[in-house]
């Protein structure tokens, strides 16, 4: 009955969107408020009817009512409650519902909290947003009804794919979700705008706080997904250049420079067009990255539901939503006249730099991820882009960028003197030579990788350090530290989230130029060494777990006849799945990794084994961590509570996003 | 437990990629196998190296680029080898050439098109006459005096 419920409040919900993506419209073009008034509740009714609709399908998944089509096939009785949840999206079906979930949420949010927009900025605004809604409530109830019941219950489920049923992996959809949806928000305002005819710098004002709230979850989320990868997979890579992955990718490079474009927008009154466009395109390559994952045009690992109805459904929502948008945009760019003037050297120009660099590496991402297609398609040559080819196109732009990016952060708006602001810089620079110089004299291959990395990550981190310390002027350490103290949040946090990139390029250099790896057939007490750790594999146990039952080794880890630590690496069978997986265990310190596997048993004797030592790599995801916290840091910035213009009398209504 | 030990015998398989006995004595050759198969697709699988993955089929590439090379292939000997009998299917880095030009040039033209626009549009910037940035309209003074006022 709860699950018919569910199916029915979806429709309801369906039907509502419907109304708030025309009504409002209406109302806004003749100015008829009651109409535009439409759409406050309407948004608010709509999140409540779809949050009923997934508490509903949750309630199927957690009471484990094996009558639902989704239930019997992505859930077991024996699964732990966190995973019964987790199975709700770890479907097709399911994260599609999560999908509108979220996006009704954002609408919600917008109507609640968006007292102080024009009225028919705000009406226009959730009408496309509703609109965005109607084309994914259609795809669900047409296409993928999570509801759909069984004629004859079973007795049990089919469970979830083992590799999924794990915490990371658990959060890991739902923050990407909360990225890719939030940029819809700047797409609806977007449009809205080109609507309205008028972008200044209160619309920038507007967009930049939702598009950082989706740029902080799309970092998390994709952090939390590569962390998963690494953990998980057994052989500790942290970035495939998949398909699937891309797809989160080339929407997080975009927010990244629509972050940066509409802080030009917002400060000087110029690059609108382009921000209005970036806009479009960062929502654009959401809907892309969902058309890849669910019609399986593309192969991936992350095998999703192979449904080429679906996937032409997408696509039909990805011309329309796309082609309307930027027909729009022809048609009405041109009326966004820019009104700052800058100088070549100027923070506006370093900023059109850094879009430059963002948008063209998306850019080349994209190329590499539909090539394939492409290629296939015209040219009947059938091939495959996978990491090499990205590893060598992308990493360039990241190189500009890093190089770039501590100069142009700190040079000043309008016109400023390139020598005065190097000249601060002039210590980083050397530290970061003299570090980078140190770590190609240490090393004992001699790859560039590990030391461009190293001179890069000091280069921003210290550059970041400079810029906050040139803010805090002359005087006394007391006087500079109190002011330091005092700087806007939204200075804290370009900084911290600035250094976080710094501290990830780190990371993955690190990582790449200068892991070991060993592996061999080990017998039981017989010590062997990797780098400057002694191993010794003492035991192997057979463990039964909740659901699986598993192969476990008690590795010990020795330095210098030291005991480091003792790992488990586990190997895990799931009978319900009939399903391997390998758990690597891991000893995570803050200079180095120690990953352990096992493999299988030797016929005559002994297991093999696989060590690697990885340094550095915690790094990339505590980079992903101060990125974000950066990020959170600029959104609590008073600047975006008390919004532009907001009433003082209704302080609470620019606290979007939160 | 009997039936316990019977399920893992049949749901027993290979979890992971490069095995040790596949492993060559020369520690330079398997350098470059290694190396070699970080390029190479697995075949059966969705979008995998060689290296990385486990598929039986994964496993016989790895050995034929080591038979390759111990039989005294060069790298690119090695790898004309496998894509002549697997075709360009096989690499995961495609060949610079014919119609993939466009995939290796997308990138670097795209960056010389913006860099000009960019430069055309930042000199049109510099150049600006000053008058656009003219005071606010009737509606906004209004709400600025509302602003003010409260």
């Amino acid at each position: 009955m709860i699950v018919e419920l569910g199916h029915f409040a979806l429709i309801l919900a369906a039907v509502t969107a419907l109304v708030q993506a025309v009504v409002p419209l209406i109302g806004a073009h003749k100015r008829w408020p009651a109409w535009m008034a439409v759409a406050e509740p309407a948004a608010g009714i709509q999140f409540l009817l779809t949050a009923f609709s997934f508490g509903a399908l949750t309630y199927a998944f957690v009471v484990s009512d094996f009558s639902v089509t989704l239930v019997t096939n992505n859930s077991h009785t024996l699964k732990p409650l966190l995973y019964k949840v987790s199975g709700v999206w770890g479907n097709h079906e399911g994260s599609m519902l999560l999908w509108v979930l979220i996006l009704t949420l954002f609408g919600a949010m917008l109507a609640w909290f968006g007292g102080n927009l024009p009225p028919s900025l705000r009406a226009r605004a959730l009408a496309v947003q509703s609109l965005v809604s109607v084309a994914f409530y259609g795809f669900i109830l047409l296409t993928s009804n999570p509801f759909e019941r069984l004629e004859i219950a079973p007795f049990d489920g089919g469970g979830l794919n083992p590799l999924l049923q794990d915490p990371g992996l658990a959060l890991h959809p739902p923050f990407l979700y909360l990225g890719y949806v939030g940029l819809s928000m700047a797409f609806s305002f977007a449009v809205a705008a080109l609507i309205e005819g008028r972008v200044d710098a209160a619309w920038a004002r507007w967009v930049r706080p939702w598009t950082l709230a989706a740029w902080v979850f799309l970092t998390i989320g994709i952090a939390l997904g590569s962390w998963w990868a690494y953990y998980e997979l057994g052989w500790g890579g942290f970035w495939f250049w998949d398909p699937v992955e891309n797809a989160s990718f080339m929407p997080w490079l975009l927010a990244a420079a629509l972050l940066h474009s509409a802080i030009v927008v917002e400060k000087r009154e110029a690059l609108k067009s382009w921000t209005i466009l970036l806009s479009i395109l960062a929502f654009g390559f959401s809907l892309i990255g969902t058309f890849i994952v669910r019609s399986g045009v593309i192969t991936s690992v992350h095998a999703f539901a192979n449904d080429p109805e679906r996937g032409v459904f997408i696509l039909a929502i990805l011309a329309v939503f796309m082609g309307g948008a930027l027909m729009l945009f022809a048609a009405r760019a041109s009326a966004m006249e820019a009104k700052g003037i800058f100088s070549m050297v100027s923070r506006e120009s370093a900023l059109v730099f850094n879009n430059i660099l963002l948008a063209v590496a998306c850019f080349v991402v994209f190329i590499g991820t539909i090539w394939p297609l492409v290629s296939e398609i015209f040219f009947t040559r059938k091939l495959s882009v996978g990491a090499p080819f990205f590893n060598m196109a992308f990493t360039p732009f990241m190189v500009a960028l890093g190089l770039l990016l501590p100069v142009g952060s700190m040079l000043s708006w309008k016109r400023a003197n390139l020598g005065r602001t190097v000249r601060p810089l002039v210590p980083a620079l050397i530290l970061a030579l003299a570090l980078a110089g140190l770590a190609w004299a240490v090393q004992t291959e001699k790859t560039l990788l590990g030391p461009v990395g190293i001179f890069l990550g000091t280069w921003i981190v210290s550059g970041a350090i400079v810029d906050l310390l040139g803010r805090t002027g002359r005087g006394g350490f007391a006087a500079r530290f109190d002011r330091i103290k005092r700087l806007p949040r939204a200075d804290w946090g370009k900084a911290v989230a600035h250094a976080g990139l710094g501290v990830t390029m780190v990371g993955i250099a690190g990582l790449m130029a200068w892991e070991e790896e060993d592996i061999r057939v080990v017998q039981i007490g017989a010590p062997w060494t990797v780098g400057a750790y002694e191993f010794t594999l003492d035991a192997v146990n057979r463990v039964e777990g909740p659901n699986y039952l598993s192969t476990m080794g008690d590795v010990s880890v020795r330095k210098g006849g030291e005991l480091v630590t003792t790992l488990h690496p586990e190997k895990r069978t799931y009978p319900v799945q009939a399903m391997p997986t390998t758990e690597a265990s891991i000893d995570y310190r803050f200079l180095r990794d120690v990953y352990v596997v096992i493999g299988d048993p030797q016929d005559n004797g002994g297991w093999a084994m696989r060590i690697y030592i990885k340094p550095l790599t915690n790094w990339i995801w505590l980079g992903c961590l101060l990125m974000s916290v950066g990020g959170v840091l600029s959104l609590s910035d008073r600047r975006y509570r008390v919004a532009a213009g907001a009433r003082r009398a209704a302080p609470k209504a620019g606290v979007p996003a939160e | 437990m009997k039936r316990l030990l019977l399920i893992l015998s049949l749901v027993a398989a290979p979890v992971f990629a490069v095995q040790p006995d596949e492993i060559l004595d020369d520690p330079v050759l398997e350098d470059r196998a290694r190396a070699l198969s970080k390029d190479l697709r697995c075949l059966v699988c969705r979008n995998e190296s060689i290296d990385d993955s486990n598929a039986e089929l994964a496993r016989d590439l790895r050995l034929l680029v080591r038979e390759r090379l111990v039989e005294g292939d060069s790298d690119d000997e090695a790898m004309e080898f496998i894509v002549s009998r697997y075709g360009e299917y096989v690499l995961l880095k495609p060949k610079a050439g014919g119609s993939n030009l466009v995939l290796y040039l997308a990138g670097p033209i795209m960056l010389l098109l913006g860099v000009g626009m960019a430069v055309i549009y930042l000199r049109r910037r510099q150049n600006a006459p000053v008058e656009a940035e003219a005071g606010l309209d009737a509606d906004e003074q209004a709400r600025l005096r509302e602003i003010l006022d409260e």
